[in-house]
């Protein structure tokens, strides 16, 4: 009964490793260059830049925290954050489409967007 | 002792070990960009319970200390993700545990996932962003690593400790 049980176990494992390379495998296989940096606060579209220029400001939520935004070589990530995990800052500079950067806490996420993209948005 | 205050007085002490582990999560630095990875120590308790009682203890126990952990040290916020990873996480640990088809190893990593998707779920929900997807392969790898670890140490509590309770028929 445990050599069964051991068995089902090593198999759901393999399952969900394999689930993860397949996800991860299937959203690297979508990713292009972006074009455009969207800012999302509360899901709600607040600004949209352009990847190719250089840029550095505060976004600032309802609530009042700041988050800094920096664009350059055509890479956006958030170089400082009053939030308490500053996991936003750890995350990588994101350049292709469909990358996020999110802070949780402020609601707020930086995503990517490609040529057809902001269409959508804006 | 009756079998009643025997089995509230051991969901009492595993509620208050649950917590110590819940509060030494948070002592822990989780140097991770990625939000959500965590070792899910607290789960110990819940699959403890599950394996050795039934999934209503383990239910029980699980809903009092997310609750009171989310009090004492998180938010509304934090609430809401370690509730919908609480709930996906109980769902799938209780029925891999009904099968009868898996050891605590098993059912252990199967609720760390399950955990991490619900928390997922809630963040696309609160944030209306599906990108958060992007996440899922890194918090299921990380998910089945933690797991694994819990139900290996849940699996040695199960066998050292005796908690001289007739199981429920």
């Amino acid at each position: 009964m445990d050599k069964i049980r051991l068995r089902n176990d090593i198999i759901l494992f393999a399952s969900l490793l394999l689930a993860a390379l397949a996800v991860w495998g299937a959203l690297k296989l979508l990713q292009k260059p972006g074009k455009y940096v969207v800012v999302e606060i509360e899901g709600k579209v607040s600004a949209v830049y352009a990847l190719d220029g250089d840029l550095k400001l505060d976004i600032v939520t309802a609530d009042g925290h700041v988050n800094k935004l920096v664009i350059e070589n055509g890479k956006a990530r958030i170089e400082s954050a009053d939030c308490p995990d500053k996991l936003c800052v750890k995350q990588h500079a994101i350049s292709m489409t469909g990358e996020t950067i999110i802070c949780l806490p402020h609601k707020l996420v930086i995503r990517i967007e490609g040529e057809g993209g902001v269409d959508a948005v804006t | 002792m009756s079998r009643d205050l025997k089995l509230l007085t051991t969901l009492g002490v595993s509620t208050a070990a649950a917590m110590i582990l819940s509060f030494l999560e948070t002592l822990i630095p989780m140097n991770i960009a990625v939000p959500g990875v965590k070792i899910g120590l607290a789960n110990l308790v819940t699959v403890f319970l599950l394996i050795k009682l039934d999934w209503k203890s383990a239910s029980a126990v699980t809903a009092i200390r997310v609750l009171l952990s989310a009090l004492l040290f998180g938010s509304v916020a934090s609430l809401a993700y370690s509730a919908s990873g609480a709930v996906l996480s109980m769902t799938v640990m209780s029925l891999l545990k009904k099968t009868g088809r898996f050891s605590a190893l098993g059912i252990s990593t199967a609720g760390a996932v399950s955990h991490n998707a619900g928390q997922i779920i809630m963040a696309v929900i609160l944030l209306s962003t599906k990108e958060i997807a992007y996440w899922l392969p890194i918090l299921i790898v990380s998910g089945t690593v933690t797991g694994l670890a819990i139900g290996a140490v849940g699996a040695l509590l199960v066998k050292k400790i005796d908690l001289k309770l007739d199981r429920k028929a």
